[in-house]
């Protein structure tokens, strides 16, 4: 007897390979979206909206349609091609700096109106296809290449908590933040995307999940020492958790 | 249908919904304000969207979400809030996203004021977005001819698969005008072949606008200028008023040609062979048509409510051909027949000398 325990998803190229640097996160997080989308059976009735930073090239990897967006607009893309084909299934992918800094207006907007579509936003408190520059995610005291004596509070203030913020607006459904930094948190994160995504699937509202994912590269780190510094660090001022979930609100 | 009395932003409106424009998505700025207004009472009532966006980068944002599914859709904004739209316009022209965007002008620069100009031609021509792009754009100078040219706008900007600007002012969004809207009379094209709507029995598609691989970005930029050139054979426009014998022929678009239309017409009455050449189509220019006009003339003579923006076309449309003035006044500074009739007799008198003078050395 065989069995299959790897199966590449239908929502996946099927010549399609990642092409980020060893150890960084959109590749999984790619992968679980890719798999919801086959166990939601959505495949020929997704749009997928591309943003700009690592998270651009969706079209080199998802075997989906996908519309391209400018810097930090996604959202509104989004909501103008749901708006016209409410019965598909409509998804940003966006990095912290992209939907946290230079499109957080828009993300709170999408959110306060209670699109029905879906963000996933990976932090990795960097901008990580400039080469590393500090953006509104960026803890107090990281280095990057614009911080290089490390963020300092009296200077440029606080890092951006994003799925608290999107949690307090009413069109909000689901938010949450996750990581990816071992296979119980996989799950877990799978989970939750697998949450944002019902909202949408079942009219309930927007749904936005944040993932903590490590930039090895930008943050100087292997990969090993990069899933730590999430878990010891950045954790401890993004702190995993579901910040809104209106159906378990329901439920109580 | 009869004619109605009706004022220009609404008139727009109207028609964008007569055109089958599903969306609109705007923000408000005056003085085209009535424009949304208009559809934030109508169309949700007819199960089409309306959306106040945070923003005019999130209302043209919007335009083209709609856009890639093939779907019509529309925003408004004038000025400083079209200033906002012009990186979305450019990723529009990159990636082929149709979409109609309604330009009516206030004075500038900055907050400027709220007064009629016509200081955002470089603004939609010359564009401010990066790279290589045009978008067409249609100008208006009668209410009537608001919702001819927004009928055909919605048309066009699905046929290239470009974004088309409606560039109006603020004399003709507020001015009330008997018109007629008659029936939307295009046959739209098949979007079937582009647009998303989920890979469903066909490969995957995508509508985006970066293009790493070398070269890549230089073959789309040269093969969305061949379209630009099949835009320019179909679709350039332009009104003949009184050309056929004229020696002073005068250069307006929009508003100001209308009112240039009145000193014509009293220059005419004093004998005077005054035409006016108006560009209907301001990309497309009538380039071709205005030079073999300034062929035949002595003298061309451009109007416009700013410092000189079409002029730069005028003069490049003439090449030479007869000399070249200008007269307009910027930011809100409006031109009267009799301002433009005082200046077409100074000018008329000085090509009459310069003829006798040329006739007397021959």
């Amino acid at each position: 007897m065989e069995t299959l325990v790897y199966k590449r998803p239908e929502s996946l190229l099927k010549d399609g390979h990642f092409t980020f640097c060893p150890g960084c996160g959109h590749g999984v997080v790619l992968r679980i979206i890719a798999e919801l989308l086959d166990e939601f059976n959505l495949q020929k009735d997704t749009i997928a909206i591309s943003s700009v930073g690592c998270s651009i090239f969706l079209e080199k990897f998802f075997n989906l349609d996908v519309a391209g967006a400018s810097h930090g607009r996604s959202p509104c893309v989004a909501t103008g091609v749901k708006r016209c084909k409410p019965d598909k299934f409509v998804f940003t992918y966006q990095g912290d700096g992209d939907a946290a800094t230079i499109g957080f207006n828009e993300t709170i907007h999408t959110a306060c109106r209670g699109e029905h579509i879906t963000t996933i936003m990976i932090n990795n408190t960097n901008f990580g296809m400039t080469g590393g520059q500090a953006s509104a995610t960026t803890l107090v005291g990281q280095v990057t290449t614009t911080t290089p004596a490390g963020r300092k509070a009296e200077l440029t203030g606080y890092p951006l908590h994003a799925a608290e913020i999107i949690s307090k607006c009413d069109g909000t459904a689901y938010a949450a933040r996750v990581a990816i930094t071992s296979t119980k948190n996989i799950i877990q994160a799978k989970k939750a995307i697998k949450k944002a995504f019902e909202a949408q699937i079942n009219g309930l509202g927007y749904g936005f999940v944040e993932v903590l994912a490590a930039c090895p590269t930008n943050w100087h780190m292997t990969p090993v020492e990069s899933v730590e510094h999430i878990d010891k660090v950045i954790e401890t001022v993004h702190p995993l958790g579901v910040f809104k979930d209106i159906t378990a609100q329901e439920n109580k | 249908m009869a004619k109605v009395l009706v004022k220009g932003n609404e008139a727009i409106a109207q028609a964008a919904i007569n055109a089958g424009c599903q969306c609109y998505f705007g923000y408000p700025i005056t003085p085209q304000s009535e424009i949304g207004e208009y559809m934030g009472e109508h169309l949700p009532e007819m199960g089409r969207v309306f959306i106040t966006a945070e923003s005019e980068l999130a209302s043209i944002n919007m335009v083209i979400g709609a856009g890639t599914t093939g779907t019509k859709a529309m925003t408004s904004s004038s000025s400083c809030g079209i200033a906002l739209m012009q990186e979305a316009l450019s990723a529009m022209c990159c990636a082929e996203v149709p979409g109609v965007i309604v330009s009516v002008m206030r004075g500038g620069p900055g907050l400027g004021n709220i007064a009629p100009a016509q200081g955002d031609y470089f603004q939609a021509l010359k564009g401010g977005g990066n790279g290589d792009y045009k978008i067409i754009v249609l100008s208006p100078s009668t209410v009537q001819e608001a919702i001819d040219l927004t009928y055909r706008a919605f048309h066009i900007a699905l046929k290239y698969r470009n974004p088309v600007m409606l560039l109006a002012d603020g004399v003709l969004g507020q001015m009330m005008e008997p018109a007629e809207f008659g029936e939307y009379p295009y046959k739209d094209p098949d979007v079937t072949q582009w647009a998303l709507d989920g890979a469903n029995n066909r490969p995957a598609r995508n509508i985006v606008s970066l293009h790493m691989p070398e070269g890549e970005m230089e073959m789309l930029t040269n093969r969305i200028f061949k379209k630009y050139e099949e835009v320019a054979k179909n679709e350039t426009t332009y009104e003949d008023y009184l050309l056929s014998d004229a020696k002073l022929v005068l250069t307006a678009f929009g508003s100001v040609a209308r009112v240039a239309k009145a000193a014509v017409k009293r220059a005419r009455d004093k004998g005077m062979k005054v035409g006016l050449f108006r560009p209907v189509t301001l990309f497309p220019f009538p380039d071709k048509d205005l030079h073999d006009t300034a062929k035949k003339a002595n003298m061309i003579l451009d109007l416009e409510l700013n410092k000189g923006q079409m002029l730069l076309d005028v003069r490049s449309a003439v090449f030479g051909a007869c000399p070249v003035e200008f007269y307009g006044r910027p930011a809100g500074g409006l031109l009267t027949p009799d301002m433009i009739y005082n200046k077409i007799a100074e000018l008329y008198a000085k090509l009459e000398n310069t003829t006798k003078t040329e006739a007397g050395v021959r």
